[in-house]
């Protein structure tokens, strides 16, 4: 029992970095249609500029979080504008691709320009864990957990209680319509996919302190924040956080009682299952979004 | 005129290793080779029905595995008191059965992948392909996970007279591959050309037009996969014999975006485009490697090649040149004509 709980506990510190991988990813593609094949090079991305303040410039962990996150905004935005407004209306392949050739390059900067060699970053929380009756959790995975949530929460009023979160909202009812309105579709997408990118970016900039900070550390990011996403339907916000926490409890479960081997895998047949058996996702009666 | 030039191509390729000397040139048309006869494979997916599958190079790693694994002998307690086990059988054995296996996974994959399109679809095959690596990794008893499969035996040929001849030297796999990818391409052409090729391209062009005219969709998407798969698998199989090690690294993505990238810079949906990307994108490496570039900035490349290819050449070479010719032609009998 005491085990059970243990897992349960541990999935919920884990469920909330991949429900913000995934509400980034699932925002994205519902609003632009882009399948969004570098958001895993933005959480690495995240993760390393984390490293570079806060371990070779010395800046303070908080500081430095806080200039990831824009600093990974900044480069999502520059995606945006360099690669995909060019290819909007192209078709979904096509623009697949172009972010398939993105990720690749983006990847392999990463590895020239840090090394194959994994980077620790040091956390400035108590090494003694918190213990809750028989369960413990390690402070930093609670912070962890608790700017996950306020991102999450930020990113619900940012598109229900904003002009810029309705304008995206008319964005992926309809987005001629919503030009018709004179919603500059060009600004929307931009926003959008810096927006995605940045979760992404906070999410590796969380994490990064938590493990260690490699190269490929993205494509088992992306996989996640892909399964997140198919959990909950494409481009279906909701249905993503909850995703996170349950792809995190399934992974949990898997790799405690089935083998720590397979836990990777998880994610992986859960993807295959439900877009066999409910491509909608769990929750969605059609793609929706906010 | 065209059969001509078509005999003297393949006369030149097969001439190749009776001239040149240089051992590792060889090495790099073989590894080439391979990846070209994959690439025809996923082009047949990619290029005529129009699918992106990104999980190809799980039908490829599934044939190096299955061959390496039938050639070598296995042994593997399923269950308490349930054993699978193969003694190792000769070198054909293992590609037959690589191209049976991979195909039978094709046939599944088809069976359950194609129910949905698009983003849905892509994202099942890459899924797909992550589960086979994973699989590989962690079944040690059977793959030996990270520890690899070692000393596959190389390819034998059986000859009628000659008896069982096995392929030490690297001209004999150079011919075998070439062989293969002839033969290949030949069913992929014939099958292309045929109703079910026309299907195909309809189901590409405009799925529910072709729905409604009475193809059966679905049947032909299965069809493509189990003969793709099985080509692939040969690919593989030939990929594990040549190298002779075996690991779970085979099914790195990586392997699957080079053949797509391959498909879509030659021209996909064309007969020629993944002989024409597969000869830039084997040989690329090797110059780049001359100029003393790291691998890394050769991916940046590929990278940067791949959205410069989707951004300006979007049908890719083949078309791109025959277009150019043809335009030179018709220019040149209006020239003629005045």
């Amino acid at each position: 029992m005491d085990q059970l709980l243990q897992h349960g506990l541990n999935a919920l510190m884990l469920g909330g970095t991949y429900a913000l991988l995934g509400i980034g990813l699932t925002l994205i593609f519902g609003i632009m249609r882009v399948v969004n094949f570098t958001h895993g090079e933005l959480y690495a991305f995240g993760a390393y500029m984390m490293y570079a303040l806060a371990m070779l410039t010395g800046a303070n962990f908080f500081v430095a979080l806080v200039a990831a996150v824009v600093l990974g905004v900044a480069l999502g935005a520059a995606i945006e504008f360099v690669l995909l407004r060019k290819l909007r209306g192209a078709d979904i392949d096509t623009t697949m691709l172009v972010m398939i050739g993105a990720w690749i390059a983006l990847q392999n900067a990463e590895q020239l320009a840090w090394t194959g060699v994994a980077k620790s970053i040091d956390n400035p929380f108590p090494a003694a864990p918190l213990v809750i009756g028989a369960v413990s959790v390690a402070w930093n995975r609670v912070f962890v957990l608790v700017v996950a949530l306020v991102l999450i929460v930020a990113t619900y009023a940012v598109i229900n209680h904003t002009r810029l979160g309705r304008a995206m909202r008319a964005t992926f009812q309809d987005r001629d319509t919503a030009a018709l309105m004179g919603i500059q579709i060009g600004t929307i997408h931009t926003a959008t996919f810096a927006l995605g990118s940045g979760l992404a970016a906070a999410a590796g900039a969380l994490l990064g302190p938590v493990f260690v900070a490699y190269p490929t550390m993205g494509d088992l990011a992306a996989a996640k924040a892909f399964a997140v996403v198919i959990l909950g339907g494409l481009g279906n916000i909701a249905g993503a956080t909850v995703g996170g926490f349950i792809l995190a409890l399934v992974e949990e479960l898997g790799a405690g009682y089935i083998s720590s081997g397979y836990r990777d895998a998880m994610g992986f047949l859960l993807i295959i299952v439900i877009l066999v058996f409910k491509p909608t996702g769990l929750f969605a009666r059609k793609e929706r979004i906010g | 005129m065209k059969s001509a030039l078509t005999a003297l191509w393949v006369a030149f390729l097969v001439s190749i290793p009776l001239w040149m000397t240089n051992q590792y040139v060889l090495h790099i048309l073989v590894v080439t080779g391979i990846f070209i006869v994959a690439a025809m494979s996923l082009n047949l997916l990619l290029g005529y029905t129009g699918q992106l599958s990104l999980g190809h190079v799980a039908f490829f790693g599934i044939g190096a595995y299955a061959s390496a694994l039938v050639s070598l002998g296995f042994n593997v307690q399923l269950a308490p008191g349930v054993a699978l086990a193969l003694d190792p059988k000769p070198v054909w054995c293992g590609m037959l059965a690589a191209v049976l296996v991979s195909g039978a996974f094709g046939w599944f994959i088809g069976k359950i992948s194609f129910r949905v399109r698009g983003a849905y679809f892509v994202i099942v095959s890459i899924s797909f392909a992550e589960v086979m690596r994973l699989v590989a990794v962690n079944w040690v008893e059977l793959t030996q996970g990270p520890m690899a499969l070692n000393n596959i035996p190389p390819l034998t040929l059986w000859l009628p007279g000659a008896g069982e001849r096995v392929f030490w030297k690297k001209p004999e796999n150079y011919w075998l591959i070439l062989g293969v990818a002839v033969v290949s391409y030949v069913l992929i052409r014939r099958l292309v050309r045929s109703r079910a090729g026309r299907a195909m391209i309809a189901l590409r062009e405009n799925e529910p037009l072709a729905t409604s005219v009475g193809v059966d969709v679905t049947g032909y998407l299965v069809l493509t996969t189990v003969v793709s798969a099985a080509i692939a698998g040969a690919a593989g199989a030939l990929y594990a014999h040549y190298v002779r090690i075996v690991d779970p690294d085979v099914f790195l993505f990586i392997y699957t975006v080079t053949m797509v990238i391959m498909v879509i810079t030659g021209g996909k949906g064309t007969l020629a485009g993944p002989i024409v990307g597969g000869l830039i994108f084997g040989l690329l490496p090797e110059t780049l490697r001359a100029f003393a570039i790291p691998p890394e900035a050769q991916w940046i490349v590929y990278g940067a090649l791949m959205i410069l290819v989707l951004y300006f050449l979007p049908a890719g070479i083949v078309p791109a040149v025959r277009q150019r010719w043809q335009r030179r032609r018709t220019e040149a009998a209006a020239g003629a004509d005045t």
